[in-house]
């Protein structure tokens, strides 16, 4: 009885935003072109990803799907077209069998075989050639990151640009962050226990961090709050035309 | 065998470490080269390692349809649109994929008309859920819970006109949690981040921490 009353309320509200759709085409409040098509698509996906708030149901899985197959599509092109064509195939297989006046740069084969080697996680004989890969990346990740990370995140981060200055406030604000910093980093301090002095400090560091977490929490809620007026105001104005 | 498997692995990894931690330096025009030509080396690695998620994600879907997995009818739609943009890709406007990418094509439809609506839909639903689960959050039960509810609330309240409407120092206030408290608690953070990359970073190259390598021989 509810399933035949769900699939009554989908198959109507399918027919209801063909209607809509068919009268704003006939009317030309959209065109029959690729923009007012566009339009029409980019609402079917806006309300049946918004059917999930009613709950979980058939419009809502396939749209999600979808989004998921476009994606993957859309990175399988964009790593073509950004990466391996400009860096693999034009620089080592064009001028390779081609006359392009380029000689072929045969360095590229190293990371080639590399990107290759990685393929070969799925064999069962030869996936340990992937190791080799891993070990490229990773190693690399290692060395930039040790002299990057303390310079820009250490002693950049302990820097306090002219810590006494004429201003009151921002005499007040310097000791603040130095006061925050000092005792986050004894909270996160584990090699001592929590009691007197320390305790009392690594506590004003809870005290912190549960400010920072509070903030972090109301900036995501309103950055989501935006994109959720962003598409209200894309079905209200782009398509409906109710606002200009 | 196991100097192939284990050993030149290890030793790859050393060598790219140290060169990289050197490299950074020694202000000469070759090390920064060396550094240009790395590092692209790397996103050359990436763009293959693009495929090991496209096999992973392809192959768990194929077996849902295989074993007909409950749900294994929407997993259609999953290679029905990957195939359509791969297609439209490859097609480029006419121009086929071994030309500079086109401008204006169906590919770039597909992304403007379904992947950013999509997306941005997806994400924006998130603000229904989050203040459902804000509900149960923020009950302030300690001091702490308190301290998190006032600062998420004055953030919240401090960046919309209401929040002007009920108390014109609310965006201040707001402001100034942002760029001190918050940025003395995230500098901590990060600090701590950092002293623990750093310190998994010199594991890595001198052979300490080997998880990169998997399981087996």
């Amino acid at each position: 009885m509810i399933k035949n009353r769900e699939v009554s309320i989908t198959t109507w509200i399918l027919v209801a935003f063909c209607i809509i759709n068919i009268f704003f085409l006939v009317t030309g409040k959209l065109g029959f072109d690729a923009k007012g098509l566009g339009i029409i698509t980019a609402v079917a996906f806006t309300l049946a990803m918004y059917s999930f708030l009613y709950k979980d149901n058939p419009v809502f899985k396939i749209a999600e799907n979808l989004f998921v197959g476009v994606a993957m599509g859309y990175w399988i092109i964009i790593t073509w077209f950004n990466i391996l064509k400009p860096d693999v195939f034009e620089t080592l297989i064009v001028p390779f069998f081609n006359d392009t006046g380029n000689a072929p740069q045969y360095i590229v084969i190293i990371p080639t075989l590399l990107g290759i080697f990685m393929l070969l996680r799925f064999s069962t004989k030869l996936s340990w050639l992937s190791r080799w890969s891993f070990a490229f990346v990773v190693g690399l990740g290692a060395g930039i990151t040790i002299p990057n990370f303390i310079h820009a995140f250490i002693l950049k981060q302990l820097s306090f640009d002219l810590l006494i200055t004429s201003n009151i406030l921002d005499n007040i604000n310097t000791f603040l962050i130095l006061l925050g910093v000092v005792s986050v980093l004894i909270y996160f301090f584990f090699s001592m226990e929590h009691k007197g002095v320390i305790g009392g400090v690594s506590k004003i560091g809870v005290w912190y961090l549960m400010i920072a977490f509070g903030a972090s929490f109301g900036f995501t809620v309103m950055a989501r709050m935006s994109l959720l007026i962003g598409r209200i105001q894309f079905l209200v104005r782009d398509w409906l035309g109710l606002i200009q | 065998m196991n100097f192939f498997k284990r050993t030149i692995p290890l030793i790859i990894a050393f060598v790219m470490g140290v060169l990289m931690a050197f490299q950074y330096y020694v202000p000469h025009e070759a090390s920064q080269s060396l550094l240009k030509i790395v590092t692209r080396w790397g996103i050359t690695i990436a763009g293959f390692a693009v495929f090991i998620g496209v096999y992973s994600l392809f192959h768990l879907h194929w077996n849902k349809i295989k074993r007909k997995l409950p749900g294994w009818g929407y997993s259609i739609f999953v290679f029905f649109g990957a195939g359509i943009t791969v297609a439209f890709g490859l097609y480029n406007g006419g121009e086929f994929f071994w030309n500079d990418k086109q401008q204006g094509t169906m590919f770039d439809w597909m992304y403007f008309n379904v992947q950013v609506p999509a997306g941005a839909t997806m994400f924006s639903i998130l603000a229904f859920f989050m203040a459902s689960a804000a509900y149960r959050t923020f009950r302030a039960r300690t001091s702490e819970a308190t301290i998190l509810l006032v600062a998420a609330v004055i953030v919240m309240l401090g960046r919309v006109p209401v929040g002007t409407l009920l108390w014109e120092s609310l965006p201040p206030i707001a402001d100034w949690i942002m760029s001190v408290p918050n940025m003395a608690a995230k500098r901590g953070i990060l600090i701590g981040v950092s002293i623990g990359a750093i310190a998994t970073s010199l594991k890595i190259i001198f052979g300490i921490e080997r998880a990169y390598l998997g399981g087996g021989d």
